[in-house]
């Protein structure tokens, strides 16, 4: 079953999350958020650092629970990881022991699935990120950007239907950023994935989605929903065209940043 | 680049050369006893003319200190994945594991003679005892300090608690455990002469003092080095077996 009864893929209703502090009250890091997210969209979560967007995150990827609320994708309530999701991290999170091509194909072979097939979709992917010729290499012979393009093949590598992406490109310096935005862009085009990005930029969340959620201070709640009516493929010189730049703008006011 | 490595050989053999001569000189200079101290040259003498009794009683301690390591790690390796594991047998094993390791192996080397006579075994068991230490405390820190990223990146994708254990925080500990297991069988070897020297009938140990009792300093200290040589090249073995199986860990770029 695809999408929920309204047409959605993911559902999120109040969710709501507290954490406990000994000796002293619980600390709310999202008092109430909802919105849907659309089967083939990208849609970022943006917001100042410490807004519990990654916590939301983490809520969608079923690594925590919400405290109260409805977490649905694809129809199922979410409680814990599903197999039809791939994250990546802000740290590309290799494995030091593991060749390029091995940390591709980590999570196939957690899923006893490691086989020929696999390892020829690792490759391909490798490929497609400009990365053909690196198999052999291990993480410590590559580039900060060159690591995250592998994070980006492992967390691609089963077909999920959701990638959830924890500000992936936060520890790249700006050139590499921009280069690695359009590749996301591009890979997302090839493999129709839903995709729930986390970003405190808010250049990157209008260059790349569909709709930026604008979470406000902690405790959050949804200070804005930006629909970005740019057509794809995204163009770098739309960085700089006035629709682009009014967009920023907006985000930038709902962050109260600008007025 | 080549020079820096050339340096790397180099210096340390100036170190010991100049260290060496020095003490040829001295000898020589104060015309000191033989048997207070033997000189360089007296030494190498005596190491190469007795070479064949030297090999002999090396071949003791080397399996003496080799089987005690390689107990060590059997046992040691488990036990620390059990450690790190579980806060039960946390709490219920480190004490006494500190406990054990704090009691002097020196003083319980006689209760071990006593317990497993004046062959191979006590000296086994006493080399074991040395080095088992080192390997849990370090294999168990490596255990307990899997990136959290890493952990979080295998629970996302569902694995299982083996797999988490063979595939992460296995390897992720491999680095610890390696410099615990080069500290233990430098270690083993000591456990090892320490039990000839409480009571054996072989080994480099039982060479040092029979020679010693026979005021033979020279062969003596010929004993002492081909010893050291032993804790060199068991130190090296080890050394070796980590580049061959972390070849990653000598990578970095630049």
């Amino acid at each position: 079953m695809s999408g929920g009864s309204d047409g959605a893929f993911g559902r999120f209703r109040d969710v709501h999350q507290e954490f406990s502090r000994p000796h002293r009250e619980p600390l709310v890091a999202i008092a109430s958020v909802s919105f849907d997210l659309k089967a083939g969209t990208l849609m970022t979560l943006l917001g100042p650092s410490g807004c519990g967007k990654t916590t939301f995150l983490r809520i969608a990827g079923g690594l925590i629970r919400a405290t109260s609320g409805i977490v649905e994708i694809n129809g199922a309530e979410v409680t814990e990881p599903q197999p039809d999701f791939g994250i990546a991290f802000q740290q590309s999170n290799l494995m030091p022991w593991r060749s390029v091509l091995k940390n591709v194909l980590f999570p196939m072979e957690i899923r006893r699935e490691g086989g020929r097939a696999a390892h020829e979709r690792a490759t391909e992917l490798l490929a497609v990120v400009g990365l053909q010729g690196f198999e052999t290499a291990y993480p410590a012979q590559l580039s900060g950007g060159m690591q995250q393009r592998v994070a980006l093949c492992r967390a691609l590598i089963h077909r999920p239907k959701l990638l959830l992406m924890d500000e992936p490109f936060g520890a790249l310096d700006e050139l590499t950023r921009m280069e690695m935005q359009d590749l996301l862009l591009g890979m997302r085009a090839k493999t129709r994935a839903t995709v729930l990005l986390v970003t405190h930029s808010i250049s990157e969340a209008v260059y790349l989605s569909d709709v930026v959620v604008v979470f406000s201070q902690r405790p959050a709640v949804i200070a804005d929903y930006i629909e970005v009516p740019l057509p794809y493929p995204r163009k770098p010189e739309m960085r700089y065209c006035a629709e682009f730049t009014a967009l920023e703008h907006r985000a930038g006011r709902a962050l109260g940043i600008t007025r | 680049m080549k020079w820096r490595a050339l340096g790397r050989a180099i210096y340390p053999l100036i170190g010991v050369a100049v260290m060496v001569l020095l003490w040829q000189a001295y000898t020589q200079v104060f015309a000191v006893s033989r048997i207070v101290l033997p000189s360089p040259l007296d030494i190498i003498v005596a190491s190469v003319a007795r070479y064949d009794l030297l090999l002999r009683e090396t071949w003791p301690t080397f399996l003496e200190s080799v089987y005690g390591f390689g107990l060590a790690v059997a046992i040691g390796i488990p036990l620390a994945v059990c450690v790190a594991n579980s806060r039960i047998l946390n709490l219920t094993l480190y004490p006494i594991l500190v406990a054990t390791q704090s009691v002097p192996k020196v003083a319980i080397a006689p209760i071990i003679l006593v317990w497993f006579g004046l062959g191979m075994e006590s000296k086994l068991a006493i080399a074991f005892l040395v080095a088992f230490f080192p390997i849990v405390v370090d294999t168990a820190t490596g255990l307990q300090s899997t990136p959290s990223g890493l952990i979080e990146l295998a629970r996302s994708l569902r694995a299982s608690p083996v797999q988490v254990f063979a595939k992460v925080q296995f390897p992720a500990a491999l680095p610890f455990i390696f410099s615990g297991a080069k500290v233990a069988v430098t270690l083993a070897v000591i456990g090892a002469v320490i039990g000839e020297f409480v009571g054996s009938v072989s080994g480099l140990g039982n060479l040092l003092l029979t020679a010693n009792s026979q005021l033979d300093s020279a062969l003596a200290w010929a004993a002492l080095v081909w010893l050291s040589i032993l804790g060199i090249l068991l130190f090296g073995a080890v050394a070796l077996a980590q580049r061959l199986l972390m070849p990653w860990a000598e990578l970095g770029h630049g």
